[in-house]
Parts: C-alpha cells; structure tokens; sequence
C-alpha cells in the first residue's frame, strides 16, 4: 500500500477521525497516518500532514490545497440539529459512493417503503450542470415520489430535492424541510478514501426538526446508508469509469454524467479505472 | 403476557436474530432504538443499569431483563403463537445455539471491526473458521435429509447463526464456498413472516 501519485486527490481537504478521538492509525490515499490530538503524520517517513477542524472532524491533507473545506450555511443556523451519523466503511470507490448517492432511481429498489415505492418509479426531469464559477456540480430541480421522506413523516409525497457535489470526494442533498417547507434539510456525505477501493463514509445532517429524537434521526439515516452499501460494493468495476462510453447511461443519469464529466476536466485518476492498478482485481 | 420492550440497534445483527425470531414466532414486541453508533449510548450509565455489559438486544418485561442474545431468542419463540417449534428441546439444539453464541460470535466482532472499526478484524479468521464447520454440518444435515442445523424444521439455533453467515460478505467473506450454507440460508429466507435487515441483500 502507498501513497497515490494523483495531484488531484492529494490537494484536497479528507476528514481522518472525530475530534478528540483517540490516538490511532488509519490510511488516507493508500498511505498509512497516525492521528494523535490535532496532529496527522505520515507513519512511514514521520512527514506531518496539514490539518483542519471543522463539524467536528479533524481533515488532514497530503498536499496543498488552494480551496479551504467548503462551507455549508446551514451549519451556521443556530436553530438547526447537527446529527452526526458515525463512520462507516465500505469496500468501494469513494466515487462510486459520490455517484450512487447523486442517484434517484435506485430509490424504490433499494430503499422500498422509505424513499421510494415500486410503482413510482419514475425520475421525473431534471436540470444537472457544472457551476464553473464555484467549481461544482449541482443537481437541480429534482423531484421524487417517496413514501416516508423524513423521520417526521409518515405519509408519501413528492419531495423535493437538489444535490450538490463540492469536491470530488463529498456530496450534500438538500430537501425541502417538510415540517418547514421554506426551508432546506442539508444531508452531506464525506469521505475518507482510505485505498482506491476502500473508504469510510460519514453522513452528517444539519435538519431543521424539532419533533424526532436524536437516536430516530440517526436510526434514520443509517438504516438508508447500509441499504446502500451493498449497493455500491457490488457494482464492477471496482472503480468509477469516466470514459464516455465505459457505461451506457439514462436519462436519469444526468446528474452522474455531469459528475463524471467534472472528474475528466479535473484529471483525477484516483478511484477512477484510470488509476494504479489493483492487485488481483477489476 | 405482557408486551415485552426489545432494546435493538438496527445494524447489530444479534439485535437482527432478535427482531427475526420474533417475526417468525409471531411474539409481539415494542421495539426500542438504541443509539449505538456513534452515540455509544451502550456504554451510558443508564444503559448499563439496565444491561450491565452494555450490550444490545436487551427484553425487558416488567421485572424480568435478559441481556444475552439466545436466552432473549428463546423467550421470544416461547411467547409467539407460532414459536413453539422453534424451540431448543433437544441436546443438539441446544448445542449448536450455544455455537452461535460462542463460536460464530467472532463474526459479530470481524464484522464491527470492518463495518464501524470498532470490533477485532482478527476475528474474521476465527469466523470463518466457525462457519466451515457449520458448513460441515448442514452438509451432513442434508445427507440426512435434515434442512435444519438440529432437525428437519428451523429452531433458535438456525436463527441465532443466520446473520453471521447472511451478512459475511461485510467483513469480505463471500458466500462461493458454501454451498450448503446457500441453500440453508435460501431455506430460512422463505419462512413464513420472514423479515430482513439493512445491508442483507434481498438477493440470497
């Protein structure tokens, strides 16, 4: 296991453990680091990693990013629930994770009852594009028939969505808040990828509910979260392609076509099918 | 009998067996969440006057707490119109629910180990050691003619080794080298009021 040679995964910000964790190891980018207090350092040549606080969670990077961790609003409303939903791993490409969270139509498939039902199974139109003036992707637009959109609710209805991908290696949705429909619940996603194929998840959650508990709003999330993880572990190959005509996509895929696309411009290799080569592997 | 309250993490597969025997048995419960991950609510101190090794399933039924998983099995299939059957009434019954606990446990820790990295990765070798003799044994099972791990129907037993086997894959073991574990899973699947999991592939 070493350390990628890919500029682009190593000039980013990756969260690496909770704050206040205790001292451990763990890999970044096929690296192994150590993690004691708010130090990460590299366990074979001692190099110290940059660091960063924020939510909770210590980031770490290999390089020098020119973009500090991107921001979310809703962390600065003083009214909203910060739910952290813990840290999971998972036998896949961080990318494929990105990718699989972008998708709608899995919904009633995977999530039957929850965020989907079998006979709405349609991905009505949306509009998807890169944002060249932030540099991100977003999804826009985005409605879907879901039969219990949030921990508060129990009825179906059509919710409404948009999805954002401000790094490479995070993802965040946003969903009309159906207890408060003037504002937005935030859901993000981060990813620590530890090799090109392994990776811990984190979902953190800044909601606007003052009705559910904390352990049901987790419960939650995580139920959704492990429904997908043996999902995006049996999707091969192993990593994302990003040539145009590797997979043969839908309308409903606008949202991972432009994703893609993104990953070409920037050049990343990492968790794509452009990168190192696996030992024994697709 | 009173409804009994079942403390259960939704991704703990002991909690799993729990919630499975109880849908099977037709026992009625009251299901409470227990924040597990990341909240560590098992090691509260109010957890663990309830549960003082602070662990999940926990039955609680007025005065009576159970906090070990095949003991909350068993009291579930005495409670469910149809869980007599399921019942641990002869030696080897009982023999292989205490390999489940004892044996197979290893991986409930290989699997928090790769799922939560909470648990010990090296118990995946013990675990699959377990689960080749349990292999062995549904093998020796069919020639029996028996599809069960203890006879001809699904007791305790079978439920409390089901999610060991059912959810490997989370801690990297496939399912290619047990063919007889497949169909014995497949068996169990389609039970009457069989319910399943997060992460249990609805593929068998």
């Amino acid at each position: 296991m070493t350390l990628t040679t890919d500029p682009v995964a190593l000039n980013d910000w990756y969260p690496v453990a909770g704050l206040g964790a205790a001292p451990g190891r763990t890999l970044l980018l096929g690296q192994e680091i150590e993690i004691d207090g708010a130090a990460v350092r590299r366990t074979d040549t001692g190099a110290a990693l940059a660091t960063r606080e924020k939510w909770g969670l210590l980031f770490a990077s290999f390089g020098a990013p020119e973009r500090e961790i991107f921001d979310m609003a809703e962390a600065a409303e003083p009214d909203r629930r910060f739910v952290p939903c813990g840290w999971f791993t998972l036998r896949a490409s961080p990318l494929r994770i990105v990718e699989n969270f972008l998708d709608m139509a899995h919904f009633p498939f995977v999530h039957t009852g929850i965020l989907g039902d079998e006979p709405h199974t349609e991905v009505p139109e949306y509009r998807s594009e890169i944002r060249r003036d932030v540099d991100e992707v977003w999804a826009t637009n985005c409605t879907f028939f879901q039969s219990q959109i949030a921990a508060t609710e129990s009825a179906g209805d059509f919710v409404q969505l948009s999805y954002r991908v401000p790094t490479p290696f995070s993802v965040v949705l946003y969903r009309v808040c159906p207890s408060a429909p003037d504002r937005l619940d935030a859901i993000a996603l981060l990813m620590q990828p530890m090799t090109e194929v392994l990776t811990r998840a984190i979902p953190l959650m800044w909601l606007v509910d003052d009705r559910s508990s904390h352990t049901e709003l987790v419960r939650f999330e995580q139920v959704i979260f492990l429904q997908d993880k043996i999902i995006v572990e049996n999707q091969r190959p192993l990593r994302l392609p990003l040539e145009p005509r590797a997979e043969i996509p839908t309308r409903a895929d606008g949202s991972s076509i432009a994703y893609r696309r993104w990953l070409k411009e920037k050049g990343l290799r990492f968790g794509t099918t452009a990168g190192a080569p696996l030992a024994g592997t697709a | 009998m009173s409804v009994p309250v079942l403390w259960t993490y939704d991704l703990d597969e002991a909690c799993y067996a729990a919630r499975l025997t109880a849908a099977l048995a037709g026992a009625e419960v009251t299901l409470r969440a227990v924040d597990v991950v990341p909240g560590a609510e098992t090691g509260s101190a109010a957890f663990r006057a309830l549960s003082p090794m602070g662990r999940v399933p926990v039955l609680v039924d007025g005065k009576v707490v159970l906090t070990q998983t095949e003991a909350i099995l068993t009291d579930l299939a005495r409670r469910g119109e149809r869980g007599a059957a399921l019942l641990p009434d002869t030696p080897e019954a009982l023999d292989w629910l205490i390999f489940a606990a004892r044996d197979l446990s290893a991986a409930g820790r290989a699997r928090a180990a790769a799922l939560f990295g909470t648990g010990d990765a090296r118990a995946a070798g013990e675990a699959r050691a377990a689960l080749l003799v349990l292999e062995d044994r549904l093998t020796a099972q069919g020639l029996r003619g028996a599809g069960f791990v203890a006879g001809n129907t699904p007791g305790v037993a079978d439920l409390a080794l089901f999610p060991g086997f059912a959810l490997s894959r989370d801690w990297g073991l496939g399912h290619e080298a047990f063919p007889a574990l497949r169909l014995w899973a497949r068996r169990i699947r389609m039970l009457p009021g069989f319910v399943g999991m997060p992460g249990l592939p609805a593929f068998p």
